[in-house]
């Protein structure tokens, strides 16, 4: 029986130059050239992409959703941040 | 955590779901709606996997090398969907080493009809089209379903589905127009495979325990008697314009309901498959618990060469 089992991946796909990779689900592989072996069958199957890149899943650390508030409620009261807050006359063009 | 908290929290979950906001893996979620996607989300992976064995068995007897390339892809698809959906199961807590016992045990099901044989080329053709198809009534409507990682592998799957019944029903085509023996052979295939077909798609509602729940969780959109209805409905006719008969003596177009009404489902027989008492249950579970067993040493072995690659990279940074 075996002793240790392999451990999991996080697959990300830039599906063509010009667009950001995507994270598109995970697998279990020995190392990281396997890794991408079994992401390119698994994921690109119908040349879904050109670009893999894939990271072992312990070394991503995540947000908790629990503190979503603390994490991400600063931001909603800063309207400022956005164009809609200034205010400028009708007659005013290419602003 | 109070029971008044968890109460509230409940109360918060069902409403995002109700405003069709998905939920992720790291949220908060009542212990029954953890429950309930890892026993369907798993064995839907183990139907995937396990759903393999039947057509695998025909794909070095493939007459053609068209049809042998189309059968191997459509096989390495359904590897592909086990894999999509093991890996979404896992981000619910449990390990795939757990899931893969709870199936070679027995404690996990799958789905019953792939433990019908596959004893004629035909059979490849009914697959695709009545099973595939069946099997796409069922999916469509889980793109949408609340859990976020299903909903994303499902998308997958349902994109890769199609040719599945495409590339089936097109070898009933042929087999239909052939000769008279390769025409019989299709007929055969189709009464063989046509009631499986139908109780595929569930236990009728008033037998079906888990549909309230699920349909307010959207792990189900459509009651199972809705669902065989519309896979009926959409069947005869691509049956009739091959020439191939239905082998139900009731089915009968219901003008009022603009339906076909058709004859009684024995649910004897599918219990009796579920139970573990259908012509391939064991036959099944013994290649997968071989294929798992067997593979021991390569797991193992791939696993020291990653550590032995590790050590050197690590001795030659020193
Ligand atoms: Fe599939
Ligand atoms: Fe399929």
């Amino acid at each position: 029986m075996s002793t240790k089992n392999w451990p999991l991946w996080e697959v990300f796909v830039r599906s063509k130059n010009g667009l950001e990779h995507r994270h598109c689900g995970s697998l279990h592989a020995a190392d990281e050239e396997m890794a991408l072996e079994n992401a390119r069958d698994v994921y690109t199957r119908r040349s879904e992409g050109v670009s893999i890149w894939v990271v072992e899943s312990k070394h991503i650390t995540a947000s908790n959703p629990e503190n979503n508030g603390e994490m991400f409620e600063p931001a909603q009261d800063k309207v400022y941040r956005h164009p809609t807050f200034y205010d400028l006359p009708d007659e005013v063009k290419h602003m | 955590m109070s029971e008044e908290q968890v109460k509230n929290l409940e109360e918060q979950f069902e409403a995002r779901i109700a405003r069709d906001e998905k939920i992720e893996p790291k949220d908060w979620m009542p212990e029954k709606y953890r429950k309930t996607h890892i026993r369907q989300m798993s064995q839907h992976a183990h139907s995937e996997i396990v759903g393999m064995l039947p057509e695998g068995n025909w794909i070095t007897r493939a007459p053609s090398l068209r049809r042998k390339v189309a059968l191997l892809a459509k096989v390495q698809d359904e590897a592909g969907h086990g894999l999509y959906l093991y890996s979404a199961t896992e981000t619910l807590g449990i390990s795939r080493e757990e899931m893969y016992e709870q199936l070679h045990t027995g404690k996990a099901k799958y789905s019953s009809i792939f433990n019908y044989p596959t004893i004629t080329w035909a059979d490849m053709g009914a697959i695709g089209w009545l099973v595939d198809g069946a099997a796409i009534i069922n999916q469509v409507p889980l793109c949408n379903t609340s859990y976020g990682p299903y909903a994303r592998a499902m998308i997958r799957v349902c994109k890769e589905e199609s040719f599945h019944q495409r590339q089936g029903y097109e070898i009933m085509i042929k087999l239909a127009n052939g000769t008279p023996e390769q025409k019989e052979m299709a007929q055969d295939a189709l009464n063989r495979w046509w009631w499986p077909s139908l109780m595929m798609l569930g236990p009728t509602d008033a037998e079906s325990i888990h549909t309230a729940q699920s349909m307010k969780w959207k792990l189900k959109r459509k009651s199972n008697d809705d669902l065989r209805q519309q896979f009926i409905d959409q069947t005869v006719p691509q049956a009739e314009l091959i020439g191939l008969t239905i082998p139900d003596p009731d089915l009968k177009w219901n003008e009022e309901r603009q339906s076909y009404d058709f004859g009684e489902i024995d649910w004897d027989e599918f219990w009796q498959v579920v139970k573990g008492h259908g012509p391939m249950n064991k036959e099944r579970m013994k290649a997968r618990v071989n294929a798992w067993e067997n593979g021991a040493w390569v797991r193992d072995a791939a696993m020291a060469h990653a550590e032995k690659k590790q050590d050197r990279k690590e001795k030659k940074a020193v």
